[in-house]
């Protein structure tokens, strides 16, 4: 699929999206950005809700808007499955009559027998005859994609699919439609602003900031090595901060930043201004004193904050820079994690990333 | 009673709503999707019936399907005799009169529809206009039976604009609220308050059913 669109939305807001995705085999798409980056904007484009003011989207070889040549297929022929933030599911229709709403070219038989499968597929069969204002916020999910992939669309659009769940739901149905992807096999773009559902459900991602495609690539690739600060910033990198690198030896470097010095996997010149970027994810505490890990950079740190994200806790150190780490509950009671306890920050060169820094950019 | 007139009367108001309800539901839709920048002038005129004296509105429908007007030279060519002071003139007059009265309940009722749930049928591959009557008009019943209902009533109790394009001829264009016009101007107050009440219960009852009918439908789907 080739996507090279351009739209204004007001005299503030412009969309300007050039991506290309790959449909053989089927791959989910992330479009990741914060919000009001104008993925929503770009979704319905694709779906043909909304009318590019240039470019063109060429899908499977068939041109569904072209500027130059007036080509437009409206949002009706163009065969893909979309989803709604709030669902906007039918509330006069029940569950099966959602499902079976756009399957008015087929025999009642085949309507059934389809409504059938689907209801299976996405285990709704015992609420078959519930209108959609009795279910939970789940349920009126499952429903929604159910109704869109009815259709056996040729594309699925997914516009923030998790994002009205409350956060326990959002992890079971995260796990249910990241199967359901999997097993459909139809080539699906998911808007989100959530990293983790970008890993958990991509295979590509795009991530879009201000109406622009700043970079593309697998989730994984983009999270661990963001092309600049503007993408480290949007996909949520916690520590960010400037150093200048110091030493360069076979490929590692030695960085300095806020008067410590790390050690860290690059091809950055001597000299060079970088911004250094860590995850939470990637920081490990020790007490004091530790034995050696293969960890190469082992940096004394002090407890700032401790913030509890569920599961998990956040600690905010200072060793020179801001640093986050992120721990399990228990590691926190096993080490005394408190404000102003003293331990050590290890991390893995492979984690600590890099970004080329020129001076023109402002300082974070 | 005078049983003539309240047939007359019945005849020209559900014909009215009937024919308000085919020619109103395309209206009301373009007035709400339409995206037309100079929408709101067709919207004034479609509201104007409710502004003007019923006079003045008649004034003009007999003027405009008179003798002397192409329309109403073209109607006397087809059809073999004049418009006005007819009860087709009549029916005319009442349709442009009462149509405020059905356009503006269907409009609100769709511009209530959540326009996701539009687009959402348009993505299942269902057409502009499959996706009105499976969907929009199901969803704004209460404005569309809101809009028949005030139409049919409104009908029942015009006196102007009958008087001015109908005339008061028997069993062709006296209405009711003419009858009863008549009946005081003969001193009958007996006739004339025996018409009066039953206008007055059948327009009550038919303002009742509207109400009620409102409240359960938006019992049964609170729209947001």
């Amino acid at each position: 699929m080739i996507v090279e669109i351009e739209k204004a939305l007001g005299a503030r807001f412009h969309l300007s999206a050039h991506f290309r995705m790959t449909l053989n085999p089927a791959a989910v798409m992330i479009l990741f950005g914060p919000s009001g980056s104008g993925k929503t904007t770009l979704l319905r484009c694709l779906a043909g809700l909304d009318k590019p003011d240039r470019g063109r989207i060429i899908f499977n070889g068939q041109t569904w808007f072209d500027r130059a040549t007036k080509q437009y297929v409206e949002a009706q022929h163009r065969e893909v499955g979309y989803t709604f933030q709030e669902y906007a599911l039918f509330p006069t229709h029940t569950v099966a009559g959602n499902i079976g709403y756009g399957l008015g070219a087929l025999s009642s038989a085949e309507r059934k027998q389809r409504i059938d499968e689907v209801l299976h597929l996405l285990q709704l069969e015992d609420l078959e005859q519930m209108r959609p204002n009795r279910l939970s916020g789940g349920q009126q999910q499952r429903v929604a994609l159910a109704r869109a992939i009815a259709r056996r669309p040729a594309l699925l659009l997914l516009d923030e699919p998790l994002s009205a769940l409350d956060a326990p739901t959002r992890v079971k149905v995260r796990g249910e439609l990241r199967d359901l992807l999997r097993r459909l096999e139809i080539p699906s773009i998911v808007v989100t602003h959530d990293w983790e559902e970008a890993l958990a459900l991509g295979d590509e991602m795009v991530v879009l900031n201000d109406g622009n495609v700043l970079q593309q690539g697998t989730p994984q690739h983009i999270f661990n090595l963001p092309k600049d600060v503007e993408v480290a910033k949007i996909v949520g990198m916690e520590t960010v901060i400037p150093g200048r690198i110091a030493q360069a030896i076979d490929g590692l470097v030695t960085v300095e930043a806020g008067g410590v010095k790390l050690l860290a996997v690059s091809q950055d010149a001597v000299g060079s201004n970088v911004f250094v970027c860590i995850r939470a994810e990637d920081v490990v505490l020790e007490p004091v004193g530790a034995g050696a890990t293969s960890a190469r950079n082992h940096i004394p740190a002090v407890v700032k904050d401790v913030i509890s994200m569920g599961a998990l806790v956040r600690v905010d150190l200072e060793l020179g820079f801001p640093l986050s780490a992120v721990v399990t509950r228990s590691a926190l009671e096993d080490l005394h994690l408190d404000s102003g306890v003293k331990v050590t920050a290890a991390i893995k060169a492979g984690a600590v990333h890099l970004i080329p820094r020129r001076s023109a950019v402002p300082a974070l | 009673m005078n049983w003539t007139a309240i047939n007359v009367t019945f005849q020209l108001a559900t014909l009215t709503a009937v024919i308000l309800l085919l020619v109103g539901l395309p209206i009301a839709y373009w007035l709400t999707f339409s995206q037309w920048r100079w929408k709101f002038v067709i919207e004034s005129v479609v509201a104007l019936p409710l502004v003007l004296p019923p006079t003045v509105l008649g004034f003009y429908i007999l003027v405009a399907i008179g003798p002397h007007s192409p329309i109403g030279r073209l109607y006397t060519d087809l059809i073999g005799h004049p418009l006005p002071f007819t009860f087709e003139g009549l029916l005319l007059a009442s349709i442009l009169y009462s149509l405020p009265f059905a356009v503006q309940p269907f409009a609100s009722a769709f511009d209530q529809v959540d326009r996701r749930l539009i687009e959402a049928s348009w993505t299942l591959g269902v057409s502009r206009v499959a996706t009105f009557f499976k969907l929009i008009v199901p969803l704004s019943a209460a404005g569309v039976v809101t809009g028949i209902v005030l139409s049919f009533a409104h009908t029942l109790g015009e006196f102007g604009v009958v008087l001015m394009v109908g005339g008061n001829i028997e069993g062709e264009t006296r209405t009711v609220s003419i009858d009863i016009y008549d009946e005081v101007q003969a001193l009958n107050y007996a006739g004339a308050a025996q018409t009066a009440l039953f206008l007055l219960v059948i327009s009550y009852a038919v303002l009742l059913a509207v109400y009620a009918l409102n409240r359960k439908v938006w019992a049964i789907w609170p729209q947001k």
